[in-house]
């Protein structure tokens, strides 16, 4: 699939791994980072770009801005914007993580190639977009030029069967595939097959987001009937959405059978090969000082409704601080309707403004030396979060808030089937 | 651009990360210090005995991980160009934006030994052993990617051209 789209957007009739091609990008992403007025950001203003209308300035990775750097780059990002008319400008309170919008508002549509300073910029492979981030070098000059240029990689295919089974998430396949797979650095990844069918949107654009933690290239999936079900409640606006072709050449197809899944948690500093079953850590009763939901990853309106379930009418942990990030504004607002933000605060989590906050570590939940926190946000890396002496799990964001409710890192699975029963039982 | 010659360095290991040419620590140090640390984690030393315009030939995956801009520690070092098994995705994109020429030449590790004079030309991705006479070719850069490098890097070019 994204050779096809590759192929297309450079006019060639075909391409092979190892070429390079010279491309444009019909989506274009700066995020408030790239503002920096440091030497290898932007040091001097943009003059003038090619394609005004391509670019999107999303302000997220630290709003509303906790300093004077970010404050300084918020302010060049909209003289920005408004001098050179940028297509789309996510303003603090009016947008939210640059991947959660892009899906959210179907930034950029099936077949399309999509390009950001920020490396989780495969979430948008969720729409069937060939979308991967490039360097923060690469990103203005491609907003300046229209063009960007891409070394083709070889494609691995995971074919998804079976379907996801109760109280198993999206970060729960990725974190399943993490652990028996492994690094795929140099290569594009495809999904495909009725187990991704079976999952919903919000799962899919997990999984597809965390593929960066495979050190994955392009990541693809299909534009099966909910994804052009999802399009259609947004835009009307034409596309022409890309399928493998039958005799695709993959450099390996791996099957994984959603069934064979259950939830996981991702031990402190890797992810890759550093998985373990959330049943068997639950039993060591790790405690936790922080519990973090949020990120482009997990910040979702499906994580604040799991999150809302499990600890309504229930009290956070003494000695825990439970930060939930919505990753949008219209998430905010949609889980402000429905009360899970009144449920998640009577109960003791604090609910932060949409940003990138904690998961970057820049500020709304920076960790202490010897601090432990589990998250369901994107990374566990050393430091990511703060001190590089506080160890980061991972996990969904069912087991993020059943660890807050009971202080030390939990299974979820005896939370959730207790709610399913007392859904079961008042039915 | 023309053909770069030079004495070849050969560090053999796959997987080399940026930290180890960029490590965290030396951020803070004098330009110097910063540079006696490039690589030092593999080839202590190393660093300080490179010659304005020698080659440095890496196995696989050269350059992975975070996105840092580290050729700019190796052209700091005087290196002029790298030629690897294979590079890191973003590392390859660093080197065109930080203007060090760069090749992917599968099966270099076996046609050099270090203090071999090698040429490489990045442009018709042509790689040849002096010493030994071994000819190989790998990929050509496309002339947007060359134009970049000539020109002093993404930057240098965008101020060029009157973007910036
Ligand atoms: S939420 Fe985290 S991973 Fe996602 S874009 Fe922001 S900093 Fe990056």
């Amino acid at each position: 699939m994204v050779h096809k789209v590759l192929a297309a957007r450079s006019g060639l009739a075909e391409v092979h791994p190892g070429q390079i091609v010279v491309t444009d990008v019909d989506l274009i992403v700066l995020a408030d980072s790239v503002f920096n007025p440091e030497p290898e950001r932007l040091p001097t203003d943009i003059k003038k770009v090619a394609h005004p209308e391509r670019i999107a300035v999303l302000m997220d990775h630290a709003v509303p801005a906790p300093n004077i750097k970010y404050a300084t780059a918020h302010k060049r990002a909209r003289e920005h914007a408004k001098r050179l008319g940028f297509g789309r400008m996510a303003e603090v309170g009016k947008g939210g993580i640059e991947h959660q919008l892009i899906f959210e508002e179907c930034l950029a549509l099936p077949g399309q190639l999509v390009a950001s300073n920020d490396s989780h910029t495969s979430a948008a492979g969720v729409l069937n977009c060939a979308a991967r981030g490039l360097g923060m070098a690469d990103i203005i000059q491609l907003a300046c030029t229209g063009k960007t240029w891409y070394k083709v990689s070889p494609t691995i295919k995971f074919r998804l069967e079976g379907s996801l089974p109760f109280g198993v998430y999206g970060k729960d396949v990725f974190l399943h595939i993490a652990q028996l797979y492994g690094s795929q650095e140099g290569h594009d990844i495809e999904f495909e097959g009725p187990g991704l069918e079976s999952m919903p949107l919000d799962d899919r654009a997990t999984l597809s987001t965390m593929c960066t933690e495979l050190n994955a290239n392009f990541v693809m999936m299909p534009a099966d009937r909910l994804v052009r079900e999802h399009i259609a409640s947004v835009t009307d606006a034409p596309y022409i959405p890309v399928e493998a072709d039958e005799d695709a050449e993959y450099a390996a197809i791996y099957v994984v059978n959603l069934d064979d899944i259950s939830s996981g948690i991702a031990m402190p500093n890797a992810m890759n090969r550093n998985v373990r079953s959330a049943s068997s850590i639950g039993e060591e009763r790790i405690a936790i000082d922080q519990a973090f939901i949020g990120s482009c990853a997990n910040g979702k309106l499906s994580d604040l409704r799991v999150a809302a379930d499990i600890v309504r009418g229930k009290r956070v942990a003494e000695g825990v601080r439970f930060i939930v990030t919505p990753g949008s504004q219209q998430i905010y607002l949609d889980a402000i309707r429905l009360g899970y933000i009144e449920t998640l605060a009577a109960a003791g989590a604090l609910v932060t403004s949409s940003t990138c906050g904690a998961c970057a570590g820049g500020h709304m939940g920076v960790l202490a030396a010897g601090e432990v926190c589990i998250t369901s946000s994107t990374r566990n890396f050393k430091g990511r979060m703060g001190s590089p002496d506080a160890e980061i799990y991972m996990g969904s964001s069912a087991a993020v808030a059943a660890s807050a409710l009971a202080g030390y890192i939990a299974d979820p699975m005896p939370a959730l089937l207790a709610l399913r029963d007392t859904a079961r039982e008042s039915a | 651009m023309s053909t770069l010659t030079g004495k070849a360095w050969v560090i053999p290991n796959d997987y080399i990360n940026t930290d180890a040419m960029m490590p965290h620590r030396g951020y803070d140090m004098a330009p110097r210090e910063q540079e006696s640390l490039v690589l030092a984690t593999i080839r202590p030393g190393w660093a300080m005995l490179v010659q304005p315009g020698d080659i440095l030939i890496t196995g696989r995956a050269f350059g992975t991980g975070s996105s840092r801009p580290a050729p700019t520690m190796l052209t700091r070092l005087g290196i002029a160009a790298v030629v690897s098994e294979s590079v890191g995705e973003i590392f390859f994109r660093n080197c065109v934006s930080y203007a060090l020429p760069v090749l992917e030449l599968p099966g270099v590790l076996s046609i050099v030994t270090e203090g071999d004079t090698v040429s490489v030309d990045i442009e018709l991705g042509t790689f040849d052993n002096r010493t030994t006479g071994v000819s190989a070719r790998g990929e050509a850069m496309p002339s947007m990617l060359l134009d970049t490098i000539a020109a002093g890097g993404t930057h240098a070019v965008l101020r060029r051209d009157g973007y910036l």
